[in-house]
């Protein structure tokens, strides 16, 4: 028998681990200095000295990218965090005690999730004001109900567990319960949606620069932002918009993939065996 | 040392009815106390009290369990968690689920001294180990650092009594500790109970519907029929001059059941 190689997982991670290494390398040097724009090269088609080409601002787009990328990460890594972190506290308390406190916040949840989550981000940032600071808060904040629910799903399936029970005779308290024994039992599931939250958030960021309610166009270079400047130069400078949005798809892809491998089961194969003669 | 006094319990949910009608239960230190009965007699339900597991908005309980002079009945949940694993242990049937899957052996036996007791890791550990060699775990140094997947149905029983066990506990509630295991293995382990109930002296209440398993280890025997406590006195007493109408029947399906084995 010979096992299956899990694909997905090892291709989400070269990729991811392909992107994350050109990001952090941008963080201390580019081809050239992202915002230093020059009247002469405006919009170049890709060459050998702008492998990507310019903006209409003469900018290198790959130096761009580079660190658009690093910006839009950042941020969907601080919004996870933050979604991550109190969806796991809110879903893992009400999961584990139930009780009417886990109906009514459960159904708080479920009220919240039925908004389209970009379209109350918009809403959000548009009362609080735009920023980097604001929309990680904003989209940290949106992600906690679709967490919680991951997260209350499996608490209450694991607290029926015998070594739960055993546990609790054992005198050791809820919380270490809830932490040292019932938290790494979840782990694959919780860890395929943080990469999922991942993605949400890598598009959501996109997708609120875009609208133009993200990362302000003062503030570093953001994937989406670089997004929304080459939409009026879409027919005439496509490379601009396609470095970005080719960009985006990559990241997305790995985290995707590696949640797709999370959840992967080997399967056996059976190894063909040299033919015998049959039995007479 | 455990006194039981009048207990009742019934269940409120979609169960109603009466799981225990007033039962009378008595052990002193030391004692080997078996509960017999058939599946729904109770002798569950009896345990799950005295252990403090009975969800309370679930069930009524009534009477009183007395364990070294203090009412488990009328324990507040965090008096009953100090109990808990420190004076009470308690053994379920399923050694195969009840260790957390991802926790190493040695961590998990620890564990009960590390909620109760302030030790340093490096006695913790070394009381593990002990305790480890006590219920005859093979080379406790390399167990300590398995997994429980990595161990032997027979294995891991041992791992849960030595979790139990290594806070020296008063009272050890089995129920059904055997069932789950095959007949070699049971035999075994209900070896070690007996040896650490003579040598080390804490006191076993086990539940089992196995009469040779309960003659095997335990010198008194209460038998339960229907919530109630039918008979109950030494075993060789109760086993070999069967009083009431269902020991004896009882008795009679285990002994027609050797002979035909012969």
């Amino acid at each position: 028998m010979r096992r299956t190689p899990n694909y997905n997982l090892i291709l989400g991670c070269t990729l991811t681990a392909a992107t994350v290494s050109v990001i952090i390398l941008g963080f201390f040097w580019t081809p050239y200095e992202p915002d230093a724009m020059s009247i002469a090269e405006r919009s170049v088609s890709p060459c050998a000295a702008h492998l990507l080409g310019t903006d209409n601002f003469g900018r290198d787009i790959l130096s761009r990218v580079m660190q658009g990328a690093g910006t839009t990460l950042e941020i969907a890594f601080l919004a996870v965090s933050i979604g991550a972190t109190c969806g796991t506290l809110i879903g893992g308390l009400t999961g584990y005690f139930g009780g009417i406190a886990d109906e009514i916040i459960m159904r708080v949840n479920d009220a919240v999730t039925a908004f389209p989550s970009v379209l109350l981000a918009l809403v959000a940032v548009a009362i609080t004001g735009g920023g980097k600071t604001n929309l990680i808060i904003v989209l940290g904040i949106l992600f906690i109900p679709s967490f919680a629910r991951v997260v209350r799903g499996e608490f209450a399936k694991q607290r029926n567990m015998d070594y739960v029970k055993n546990a609790k005779l054992m005198g050791v308290t809820n919380l270490r319960i809830m932490f040292v024994h019932i938290l790494p039992n979840i782990a694959p599931v919780l860890l395929s949606s943080i990469a999922i939250g991942f993605n949400n958030a890598v598009l959501a960021e996109a997708s609120m620069s875009f609208l133009g309610v993200g990362v302000g166009p003062t503030e570093s270079a953001s994937l989406g932002r670089m997004l929304l400047d080459a939409e009026a130069y879409l027919f005439s400078a496509p490379w601009q918009a396609l470095s970005a949005g080719f960009a985006i798809t990559i990241l997305i892809l790995g985290f995707a993939l590696i949640s797709d491998g999370m959840g992967y089961r080997p399967t056996w194969r059976p190894v063909a065996k040299r033919r015998r003669k049959a039995d007479a | 040392m455990l006194d039981i006094k009048n207990l009742k319990v019934s269940f409120n949910d979609g169960r109603k009815g009466i799981a225990v009608s007033g039962i009378d239960l008595h052990m002193e230190a030391g004692d080997t106390l078996g509960l017999v009965g058939e599946s729904g007699s109770g002798k569950t339900v009896t345990a799950l009290t005295v252990a403090g597991l009975l969800q309370k908005d679930r069930a009524t309980v009534e009477g009183e369990v007395m364990f070294e002079g203090k009412d488990l009945l009328k324990c507040t949940v965090d008096e009953m968690r100090l109990l808990q694993g420190k004076d009470i242990g308690v053994i379920f049937q399923e050694p195969m689920t009840s260790l957390d899957p991802l926790m190493r052996i040695g961590r998990q036996i620890e564990e009960t001294v590390k909620v109760h007791c302030k030790f340093s890791a490096e006695e913790r550990r070394r009381m593990a180990l002990e305790v480890m060699r006590l219920v005859g775990l093979p080379e406790p140094d390399v167990t300590y650092k398995k997994y429980p997947h990595q161990l032997s149905g027979g294995q891991r029983q041992r791992a849960m009594i030595a979790s139990a066990f290594i806070t020296h506990p008063k009272l050890l509630i089995l129920d059904e500790p055997t069932t789950a295991l095959d007949v070699t293995i049971q035999a075994q382990i209900l070896e070690l109970l007996k040896k650490l109930n003579e040598k080390c002296g804490v006191s076993l209440l086990f539940i089992s519907h196995d009469l040779r398993v309960v003659r095997r280890v335990c010198k008194k025997v209460a038998v339960m029929y229907h919530g109630e406590i039918v008979e109950q006195g030494d075993t060789d007493q109760v086993f070999n001059n069967p009083q009431h109408e269902y020991t004896k029947r009882l008795v009679e399906a285990v002994t027609t059941r050797r002979r035909a084995n012969v």
